[in-house]
């Protein structure tokens, strides 16, 4: 019986708000060849491929059957998981944990630059309805949700601002991102209003990147590599899509895929246990939203722990030490993997200049962005 | 409760419903935009293509020269090694002979029917070319392995684009074409 699963390799392009250089075909397969590089293997030695893709984030009706060339995959077991990279991270563990596995890839890539109007897109994604005939900016939804937040939480837009402070400079450490600056919390209070109390600079920039990871089972994982990163948990969430019916002060999915990820890591305080975390910061609201979720401090103490310094570099629990998504930019279905690729580096100590010292526990939180209530949970660790 | 009770009804519907518009819909059409970047391979391809050249691109492990190019060996799964211009002559793998459009349309009894074509090109390995239309042909006379040759708009109006082709057309028996080693394009990825 297989017991555990290990990420055994990971490759990254970094991330880059734009990537005219490259095709997406030769961005995946970029990111493809140092992960198997890194595992020690060729794609032939690997047992099945998950992409994560959406039709109209590729611009191509059934993106999945474009897949298979640019990961190795040619006449292999392969298919696209419509979801974040954590999600198809998740269908990858189950697979190995069949025992019809021993090695699974995942991949996830982010080509947001290719798409020219994403607010159109977003708006899309709305329910045709009751939704989309009132021409809502796609941001109102994350507005709206703030408003409930910062109503329930009693945190504040300075608060929030603070996050984007944090995160973004937390990012001029990070090789891999493009948006690390030094800012004040100032600087994003007075930045465009967008869809009140959001402004400009609370809400993540788009990039463009890829990421693949390769996992597998214990016995493999320990013939291939020193250092296997061990998925001890992981879990995923919906909440309703219904906007008129969810609960919008707390982050739902972000709760319940944690819950299943603590049950299946065995963990019973996770604020104690966790060494550090990469967690969505797609809006900046949304860390200290989904701080609480996670029951990484209790309800309403987000924004304390923050002020505290408690989540900063040097704190008890850093929290977006690659500099989140305010800092990296939103990689779409891609986003889960930056986490992942963040949290495989500090477990391995390989993070460079931003090193967290004496790691073993790490969490990665994901949400599909507005007007999803999806999310997904992996916690990682190196013993 | 029985199966039937979990139905959640509705009522009948005549068509005279629809057109009185009695049902009511919700319509939307998608403004949706995309801009794919070539890359190295695809980039060059058009420009080539742009200057009245077919280019392709070899990978060294598996000796394949591969068209359309790519800067990868999807097998040898390594980055490919060289260019190489191929001709613009091949012969036919498969073809069909259509009598509808794009857009599901039919064509007019006058119109001719489009004639889409997998042509294996000349110079590049067995197997690789380009899928394109057949042109001054009748489909009465197409069969697999007729060799074809590209018909190119006038440079002037070429943009980068596989349409630079307009389509390819069978070479006379008569017309003997000697096949020539294709020779090496210079620049590197």
């Amino acid at each position: 019986m297989i017991k555990r699963v290990a990420i055994v390799g990971i490759g990254t392009t970094g991330f880059r708000p734009v990537t005219p250089d490259v095709s997406f075909r030769e961005l995946i397969f970029e990111a493809a060849r140092k992960a198997y590089t890194d595992a020690g293997m060729e794609p032939s030695e690997i047992d099945g491929f998950i992409t994560t893709a959406e039709d109209f984030m590729e611009g191509y009706s059934i993106a999945d059957e474009y897949c298979p060339d640019q990961i190795g995959a040619v006449l292999k077991p392969t298919q696209t998981i419509p979801g974040d990279f954590i999600q198809g991270m998740a269908t990858g563990y189950m697979m190995i944990m069949t025992g019809a596995y021993r090695t699974i890839a995942i991949e996830a890539h982010s080509k947001a630059s290719n798409m020219k109007n994403i607010s159109e897109l977003m708006g899309f994604a709305q329910d045709p309805v009751y939704n989309r005939p009132l021409r809502e900016t796609p941001h109102a939804v994350a507005g709206l949700e703030m408003t409930r937040y910062l109503f329930e939480s009693a945190a504040s837009s300075e608060q929030c601002a603070q996050v984007v402070v944090k995160n973004k400079m937390n990012a001029m450490r990070n090789p891999y991102a493009a948006f690390g600056a030094e800012i004040t919390e100032g600087d994003v209070l007075a930045s465009e209003p967008v869809s009140l109390p959001l402004h400009r600079l609370d809400i993540a920039p788009h990039a463009d990147g890829a990421v693949v990871a390769v996992l597998a089972d214990e016995d493999t994982a320990n013939t291939l590599c020193e250092t296997p990163i061990w998925i001890e948990g992981i879990g995923w969430s919906t909440d309703t899509p219904t906007l008129e019916m969810r609960d919008w002060g707390e982050a739902a999915y972000a709760r319940l895929s944690a819950e299943m990820a603590y049950r299946m890591a065995g963990i019973e305080n996770p604020a104690a246990l966790i060494d550090f975390a990469e967690i969505c910061d797609e809006y900046s609201y949304k860390e200290l939203q989904h701080m609480e979720a996670l029951k990484l401090c209790m309800p309403g103490e987000a924004a304390y722990m923050l002020e505290s310094g408690a989540t900063s570099y040097q704190g008890e629990l850093p929290i977006n030490i690659s500099g989140g998504a305010r800092g990296v930019g939103h990689l779409f279905e891609a986003s889960g993997a930056h986490k992942i690729l963040e949290l495989v580096e500090q477990l391995r100590g390989h993070a460079g200049a931003r090193q967290i010292p004496d790691v073993n526990v790490g969490l990665a939180q994901v949400w599909r962005g507005v007007p999803t209530a999806t999310g997904a949970v992996a916690i990682l660790s190196n013993m | 409760m029985k199966l039937e009770d979990f139905e959640l009804g509705g009522t009948h519907l005549k068509s005279s419903d629809f057109k009185q518009g009695k049902v009511l819909t919700t319509e939307w059409e998608p403004n949706l935009k995309y801009a794919w970047d070539n890359g190295v391979a695809i980039g060059r391809y058009l420009a080539e293509l742009k200057a009245g050249r077919i280019i392709a691109r070899i990978c060294h492990k598996c000796d394949r020269i591969m068209l359309p190019p790519r800067m990868f060996c999807e097998l040898c799964f390594r980055p490919t090694d060289e260019w190489m211009y191929v001709k613009d002559t091949g012969v036919i793998n498969t073809f069909s002979i259509a009598k509808v459009n794009w857009d599901a349309s039919r064509r007019g009894p006058k119109e001719p029917p489009l004639l889409p074509a997998v042509i294996e090109i000349d110079g590049a390995s067995e197997g690789m070319g380009i899928m394109h239309m057949l042109g001054e042909v009748n489909p009465k006379d197409l069969k697999i392995g007729m060799k074809v040759k590209a018909v190119w708009k006038k440079p002037e109006d070429r943009t980068g684009s596989i349409t630079d082709i307009l389509y390819f057309k069978p070479v006379t028996a008569k017309r003997k074409t000697k096949t020539k080693a294709a020779p090496k394009a210079g620049g590197k990825r």
